[in-house]
């Protein structure tokens, strides 16, 4: 579903991605870790081309959107994103930040984009606050107001850059709790995070990156309990 | 000192059409200049290092200049190629808007500049294109913003428009220094004028803050909007 060949990304003379290769399938749960700096957030940002992408191919469901030709706009309807900073829009209430976008973009009437955010907040559990401002949510609200809002677009794959990373440690597990719930549902899923545990929960592969590489990738319990790479060995020994 | 109220009753009318020319040259050239200070506020963002050369060379040059000697080059130097003889009420609003353009475009850059990174990210993520980012996302946080600065150069506009008077455009100062000549006595009409562009002033400043409070949506003093579905069982009056 997602097929990603020799990408590279630059920032002027830096480069932070040398060359990433890897293939996602439908309804995998694809974790990424590493350490900062690493270019995780680079990776999973150049998936739905927010970050141009400097040299390489990225596939999604087959269209090549390293292209410059490429309805970007009409592949981003189609992979949904979170990300660490929520983003929400402060000048929308919760049930108009999650409704814009299907009215907007895809076109639904009011009544049936409405009726599908409510059903989404049911979902994250915050039904009673479709009325009010961003503003007034703590951030593990916030973050699952966010999934909502790109659940809405009904995606295909959904992109989490550390979603929990800006968070409050008492509200990380709300969170998780609805990532684990849309991996069990089928959801194909890229996240990048620093939550081993999750990792290791809900992951179907964890690819480890390092110095712009994926230096590692297998399965939860071989990476964690079995490393091959000295560089993953010694990240995982900082991190659990 | 005696204080002749009739001169100011006498000259009354004047200096109410003459209000009336300052706020039409006023609203005039605030709305042109802000059509043209979007474009200058687009142009000066552009990427193209050349393109955007012009934009903020405009800026420059009427930042950089005094609003008084820009009127005298419009009118008697620019003017005269269109219009002949110029006529001063335009010759006042072309200046104002072309000056406020300057000033506008600046706050238009720095509105939408203000606005998060992330912002757009989250539209674009969602499949919106530039314009439905713009239009849904970015101005209407923009705009908030803008409000406070864009009241300001309204204000210091109205105020501005007096330099007309030096060109003889039928404007408020203009008819002060009419009454001032036609009974050498400068307290009366000067002070008259000045509480007229007083009141102006002080009205378009509580308009400022009205709107200020109207668009405060993100914010606390605003109560939440009414949930969609009242639940069952909500007692009514």
């Amino acid at each position: 579903m997602i097929s990603v060949k020799n990408l590279k990304k630059s920032f002027g003379d830096l480069e932070v991605l040398r060359d990433i290769n890897v293939e996602i399938e439908e309804k995998e749960v694809v974790v990424v870790i590493g350490p900062s700096g690493s270019g995780k957030s680079t990776f999973i940002r150049c998936l739905n081309r927010i970050e141009d992408i400097t040299g390489g191919h990225v596939y999604i469901e087959g269209t090549d959107i390293s292209q410059r030709k490429v309805n970007i706009n009409k592949v981003r309807t189609d992979v949904g994103m979170v990300f660490q900073q929520f983003n929400l829009f402060p000048h929308k209430t919760v049930l108009e930040n999650i409704m814009l976008s299907p009215m907007v973009v895809r076109k639904w009437k009011k009544k049936d984009a409405e009726e599908k955010a409510l059903s989404l907040l049911r979902k994250v559990g915050l039904e009673d606050k479709a009325g009010v401002y961003p503003e007034s949510l703590s951030g593990g609200q916030k973050q699952r107001v966010a999934i909502a809002r790109a659940l809405c677009m009904e995606p295909k794959v959904m992109l989490f850059d550390e979603p929990t990373s800006a968070l409050d440690p008492e509200m990380v597990g709300e969170v998780l709790e609805v990532m684990k719930q849309l991996a069990n549902e089928g959801m194909t899923m890229i996240v990048v995070t620093h939550e081993m545990g999750f990792a290791r929960e809900v992951g179907d592969r964890v690819l480890f990156m390092d110095g712009g590489y994926i230096v590692e990738e297998a399965k939860p319990e071989e990476i964690f309990n079995n490393p091959k790479e000295e560089r993953t060995k010694a990240f995982l020994s900082k991190v659990l | 000192m005696d204080f002749r109220w009739e001169i100011i009753s006498e000259y009354l009318p004047f200096f109410m059409r003459g209000l009336g020319y300052t706020i039409l040259a006023s609203l005039i050239g605030f709305i042109v200049g802000a059509l043209i200070g979007l474009v200058i506020g687009m142009g000066k963002s552009l990427s193209n290092p050349i393109l955007r050369l012009p934009f903020i060379w405009y800026v420059n040059i009427f930042r950089g200049t005094p609003l008084l000697v820009q009127i005298f080059l419009i009118h008697f130097a620019v003017m005269p190629i269109f219009i002949k003889p110029p006529e001063p009420l335009i010759s006042l609003i072309v200046a104002l808007a072309l000056n406020s353009a300057a000033y506008i475009a600046e706050i238009f850059r720095a509105g939408i500049n203000s606005i998060d990174k992330g912002q757009r990210e989250a539209a674009y993520s969602l499949g919106m294109n530039h314009a439905q980012v713009l239009r849904h996302v970015v101005l209407p946080q923009a705009f908030k913003r803008m409000i406070p600065p864009l009241g300001n150069e309204f204000i210091v506009l109205v105020k501005d428009s007096s330099l007309g008077a030096v060109i003889a455009a039928p404007e408020l100062f203009y008819w002060g220094r009419v009454a001032v000549g036609a009974y050498s006595r400068v307290w009366e009409p000067y002070l008259a004028v000045a509480v007229l562009y007083f009141v102006v002033c002080l009205v378009l400043s509580y308009v400022q803050s009205f709107l200020e409070r109207k668009y405060a949506t993100d914010d606390q003093r605003k109560k939440p909007k009414k949930v969609v579905r009242r639940s069952r069982g909500t007692a009514g009056h």
